[in-house]
């Protein structure tokens, strides 16, 4: 299926759901954040979708005035098509439907964009951080993150604008 | 965790363990001498890529890429140009795409005969080891002659390669084919027969095909569990599309469909398969200036990408963000061993302490990649 069909497929089961943006690449759809557990399930068990593959899950932030965004790279073993899924989330509360219980990789995914973004996953099971340690402050991947300056009384090193590393 | 109850025991494998395969943490329920549930822990090797990424300029992230799967590098390398000559829409020469699959070929037999030989090695097989690891050293001279590094390369560039081949390259590959070929039948009587190591692989961590798509796992381990799904022939990249060759799947040659010894033979297999597409680009790599299409400025225009190719361990995807300067707005890794690694719980569940090793060891996992 091309993704204008895809679109039209998920625009039908969930009226109102898909947001319409000049700014989206070929490959993607923009969702609104309501009815996303719905749409996700919906979308792995439809036989004509059957988004069997969740290929990857990646947080991205657009600037310290936009919002925090979560797309999602879905691939259909059995019809070989694939889509992209964009979801924006307030900056202030950033927070979306967990799909862990639908993919399984989910829930890594799901924890690593946690642990650079901060952002809720809503019926995560087990959302820690991965990567980085379980007491580190802040959001690293955040355009607007500070770094701390000591962790357990190891001073991080920070880059200074123009003197190169401290 | 959960509370601990009568003979269940919490037993602490790693970071710093041989068969863990790097600096990898797992806290291990037993009940007896029988797994539970696995929590691994990760992280002990992030080296923060992805922050990195967004400080230097566009050229600057390929030796990070280098340092994330450091058993195959020129495979790390050839996802991200790939992505950014999709993003950029560079055409480039065709010899610099021989180049690119005879490079990222030879890496993937490199690789394979690391996974394969430390995986005797786990399973406590010590000899078959130092065979591999013998002819692995021909194919990093070859790599160290071409661009002066053994294992971290540097050498694909947006656009080119680092260096051209050096003018008796092809003599001397072929050299090593002829020789190496032979000796895929000496490491399937050394090991891939040997009684001992079938009787602890056959049949051990089943991972089923439908698990394997939902843990997001990738790779030999997919194709091991029966799936046919090889990014280089269904989404074809670079020049792939041109050479013929198979798509190994597991054949429960001794066991169930999916174990640890299918995962293991279709490695072996695919080497095979490597060799066949190494045979073909070496005889057809036309001559062409590897530098003509490198771009003076890397600065591609405002969007977004997500390209994946087939790492020796899987699909190895890049998700880049370009806001129209020439620095990174976002780079993200989807790494095959992460995914590959997330599965470890749920297929371990009622196997032996043992058996874990030998279904980690199966997985081929690098924790450069996974914690990045």
């Amino acid at each position: 299926m091309k993704i204008v069909e895809i679109k039209e497929v998920i625009m039908d089961q969930f009226p109102g759901s898909v947001i319409e943006s000049e700014e989206l690449s070929k490959s993607q759809v923009e969702l609104k954040p309501d009815q996303w557990f719905e749409i996700a399930t919906f979308m792995k068990e439809d036989p004509n979708l059957s988004f069997d593959q969740l290929e990857c899950i990646t947080g991205i932030d657009l600037g310290e005035e936009a919002s925090l965004q979560t797309r999602y790279n879905f691939h259909s073993m059995e019809h070989r098509h694939k889509v992209e899924i964009l979801i924006s989330h307030d900056r202030k509360d950033p927070k979306v439907a967990s799909i862990e219980k639908i993919w399984r990789i989910g829930d890594w995914f799901e924890r690593e964009t946690y642990d650079m973004f901060g952002i809720i996953y809503e019926g995560h099971r087990d959302l820690r951080r991965i990567l980085c340690p379980d007491d580190w402050e802040g959001w690293p991947l955040r355009k607007d993150y500070e770094g701390q300056e000591l962790y357990h009384g190891i001073v991080i090193p920070k880059m200074k604008e123009e003197d190169g590393w401290e | 965790m959960g509370v601990v109850k009568g003979d269940q025991m919490i037993l602490n494998i790693g970071p710093q363990h041989p068969s863990t395969h790097g600096v990898l943490r797992l806290e291990v329920m037993t009940d007896g001498e029988i797994v539970s549930q696995i929590r691994p822990h990760l992280g002990y090797l992030h080296r923060c890529f992805e922050k990195h990424s967004e400080n230097v300029t566009y050229e600057q992230v390929i030796p990070f890429t280098d340092r994330c799967d450091y058993l195959a590098s020129m495979n790390s390398n050839f996802g991200y140009v790939v992505a950014m000559e999709d993003l950029m829409e560079i055409k480039i020469p065709e010899r610099v795409e021989y180049i690119r699959v005879i490079m990222a070929e030879l890496n993937r037999i490199a690789s394979h005969l690391l996974a394969l030989g430390v995986y005797g090695l786990d399973i406590g097989a010590f000899t078959p080891f130092l065979y591999m690891l013998r002819d692995r050293e021909r194919i990093l001279d070859m790599f160290e002659y071409t661009c002066g590094a053994r294992l971290l390369y540097n050498y694909m560039w947006v656009g080119g390669v680092s260096h051209d081949l050096p003018k008796d390259f092809e003599t001397i590959c072929t050299d090593f084919l002829d020789y190496f070929e032979p000796q895929i039948n000496e490491y399937n009587n050394l090991l891939s027969y040997n009684k001992i190591f079938v009787e602890r692989t056959a049949d051990v961590g089943v991972i089923p095909a439908d698990v394997a798509i939902s843990y997001g796992v990738s790779g030999p381990n997919l194709r091991a569990s029966g799936v046919k799904w090889d990014v280089r022939k269904d989404e074809p990249y670079s020049i792939y599309e041109k050479f013929d060759f198979d798509t190994p799947t597991g054949t429960a040659e001794f066991g169930t469909l999916g174990d640890c010894y299918d995962r293991y033979w279709v490695r072996m297999l695919e080497i095979e398969e490597s060799v066949k597409i190494l045979r073909q680009a070496l005889k057809e790599v036309p001559s062409g200036d590897v530098h003509q299409s490198l771009p003076k400025k890397i600065r591609p225009p405002k969007g977004s990408i997500y390209r994946r190719t087939e790492s020796p361990r899987g699909d190895l995807g890049y998700y880049i963000v370009s806001d129209g300067t020439p620095i990174p707005s976002r780079v993200k890794m989807r790494s095959p061993a992460f995914t590959a690694l997330s599965c470890l719980d749920e297929v371990s569940r009622g196997w032996m302490i043992s058996d874990v090793i030998a279904i980690l060891g199966s997985l081929d996992i690098v924790l450069g990649e996974i914690d990045r």
